[in-house]
C-alpha cells in the first residue's frame, strides 16, 4: 500500500494520519477536510471559546512533523470504488489504495417556520462558535431548544455572561440518555442557576420580522427571544457515500475492526462509525465523544496499513464528558442501554454523584458528577472482558 | 525525558492514568500526580498520553 487517503481533517482523521505514520507507513498521506481550518477540539466550543476564555488558535490540535498532503476547503462529493477515487466538490478526485472515512457529524437541522431567520444558530465548527460568542455581546435572552450536552453547556456558558436563557426540550428532562434521575439532578443545577428550564415542550415557529423576536411553543406560548440555538444533536455525514455501494445505516457500518463491511480496504473513525461493541452485547452502536474518535482514528490508521485478517478491535468503553457551571458530569459505557440506573453515592453539598447502570443486572454504564477517580475505576471495569450486556 | 502537565489545563479525565499508570495517578482528591522524569524507553507511551489528553496538558521535554 502506497497511498492513504483520510477523508475528515477533524480528530479522528488527524489521529489516523499520525497513527499510520507512527507505524512506519512512508507512503502518501491525504487529509482531506471540507473546512478551511487545520484540525481543531471541539470540547472548548460550546465553554471556554464560547465564554470567551480561550482562543481559536489554543483550540488547534497540535500535529508537529506531520507528513501529509492537506486538502482543506474542499468537501468530498463522491466515492467511486471500482476506479479507487475520492470525488471531490470542485471537480477534481483524488485516487486512494486505502481510504478512511472520517467526515464526522454536523448539527441536525430544524426546518420549521423562522429557521432561516438571523439571529437562529447551530453549533458544530469553530466558525458557529465564534458567531455564537459574537452574538451573545449584544443578546439579552437566549432560547435553546434542545436539552443535550451542547444545549446543556451552552445555557451554562450563556448565564456565565449575563445572558437570560431558556432550555427546550421534548423530553421529560435534560440529557436523555443519562435517565431520569440524573437528568433530573441537571435540570435543577439549571435552574438553580437562573435557567428558564422547560421541559416536555416543542418548538412550533421562530418569530420575528428580519430577526429574531421570540420563540413560538406548540402550546402557544410566545418565549422572547434574541438569540436561538438549535442544539437538536448530530446526523453524520455520510450523503457523499450515497452511491458508493458502502452498507449504510444512519452512519457507516464496519466491523469490530472498523473496516467497512463490503471493502477491506476502506475504514472509517469517528461519529459517524457504526460497529458492534462488546459493552453493548455485539449490538452496533455509534459514538460520538471526542475520546472515541481519537482512540478510533488511532486504531483505523494503524489498522489501514494491516491486512484485514491482522486487524484490532476497537472495545473500548465510551467515554465522555460535559462541564456545567462548576459541575463535571463524566460517564463511562452505554447509559442509554441501561435498565436501570442506581445512585451509589451522592454528597448534594458537593455536587458530588456516583451512579450505575445495570442492563438484566450487568454493568452498562457508570455515570458521576464531580468524581474522576471513581469515574476512572468503572472504566476499567467496563473495559474488563466478560464485562457488559449479554449478547 | 521530561513530562510536564499543565496544570491549569488539566482537568483529570484520566486519560494518561489509562494509558500509563505507572507515571501517573489521580489521586483520592482527583488532582493529577505524575513522575516528571522518565526512560527514553518509553516515549512511546508518553507521546500516546499526549495525544490521549482532551484537554492538551501534556508535553515532553528531551
Amino acid at each position: 500500500m502506497q497511498r492513504l487517503v483520510i477523508v475528515g481533517a477533524s480528530l479522528a482523521g488527524l489521529r489516523a494520519a499520525q497513527a499510520a505514520r507512527a507505524g512506519g507507513f512512508a507512503g502518501d498521506v491525504v487529509l482531506i477536510g471540507d473546512e478551511p481550518h487545520r484540525p481543531y477540539t471541539r470540547p472548548p466550543l460550546s465553554k471556554e471559546l464560547l465564554g470567551g476564555g480561550q482562543t481559536a488558535e489554543q483550540c488547534a490540535l497540535p500535529h508537529g512533523t506531520l507528513e501529509a498532503d492537506w486538502q482543506l476547503g474542499v468537501a468530498a462529493s463522491g466515492l467511486d470504488r471500482e476506479a479507487r477515487k475520492v470525488l471531490l466538490g470542485d471537480g477534481s478526485s483524488t485516487p486512494y489504495e486505502r481510504l478512511i472515512i472520517a467526515t464526522g457529524c454536523r448539527a441536525r437541522s430544524w426546518h420549521g417556520p423562522g429557521a432561516e431567520l438571523p439571529g437562529v444558530h447551530t453549533l458544530r465548527g469553530l466558525d458557529d462558535s465564534l458567531a455564537l460568542r459574537t452574538a451573545f455581546r449584544d443578546s439579552e435572552r437566549l432560547v435553546i431548544v434542545g436539552a443535550g450536552f451542547i444545549g446543556c453547556e451552552v445555557a451554562a456558558t450563556a448565564r456565565k455572561q449575563g445572558v437570560e436563557v431558556t432550555l427546550l426540550d421534548i423530553a421529560p428532562h435534560p440529557l436523555l440518555p443519562l435517565g431520569p434521575e440524573i437528568g433530573g439532578r441537571c435540570a435543577r443545577l439549571h435552574t438553580d442557576h437562573g435557567v428558564d428550564v422547560r421541559c416536555g415542550t416543542s418548538i412550533a415557529a421562530i418569530l420575528g420580522e428580519g430577526r429574531v423576536r421570540a420563540v413560538a411553543l406548540q402550546d402557544g406560548t410566545e418565549l422572547p427571544a434574541d438569540i436561538v440555538l438549535l442544539a437538536l444533536g448530530a446526523q453524520p455525514n455520510t450523503e457523499w457515500l450515497g452511491d458508493s455501494g458502502l452498507e449504510l445505516n444512519a452512519g457507516v457500518v464496519c466491523d469490530t475492526t472498523l473496516t467497512t463491511t463490503r471493502d477491506p480496504d476502506i475504514l472509517a473513525a469517528g461519529d459517524l462509525t457504526e460497529w458492534p461493541h462488546r459493552l453493548a452485547g455485539g449490538a452496533i452502536v455509534r459514538v460520538e465523544h471526542w475520546t472515541t474518535a481519537a482512540e478510533q482514528g488511532q486504531l483505523a490508521g494503524r489498522n489501514a496499513l494491516l491486512d484485514p485478517e491482522q486487524r484490532s478491535p476497537h472495545e473500548a468503553p465510551p467515554y465522555f464528558w460535559s462541564d456545567q457551571y462548576d459541575t463535571k458530569i463524566q460517564s463511562a459505557g452505554f447509559p442509554a442501554l441501561a435498565t436501570h440506573m442506581e445512585i451509589l453515592d451522592e454528597e448534594p453539598d458537593q455536587g458530588r454523584l456516583v451512579a450505575t447502570g445495570t442492563r438484566d443486572g450487568q454493568l452498562v454504564a457508570a455515570v458521576t458528577f464531580n468524581a474522576a477517580k471513581r469515574l476512572m475505576a468503572y472504566r476499567r471495569e467496563l473495559a474488563t472482558p466478560g464485562v457488559g450486556a449479554a449478547g | 525525558m521530561k513530562v510536564n502537565v499543565d496544570m491549569n489545563l488539566c482537568q483529570s479525565h484520566g486519560e494518561c492514568v489509562l494509558v500509563a499508570p505507572d507515571v501517573f495517578d489521580l489521586g483520592d482528591d482527583d488532582v493529577l500526580t505524575w513522575t516528571e522524569d522518565v526512560p527514553e524507553d518509553r516515549r512511546a507511551d508518553m507521546e500516546a498520553a499526549v495525544n490521549a489528553c482532551p484537554m492538551m496538558a501534556i508535553s515532553l521535554e528531551d
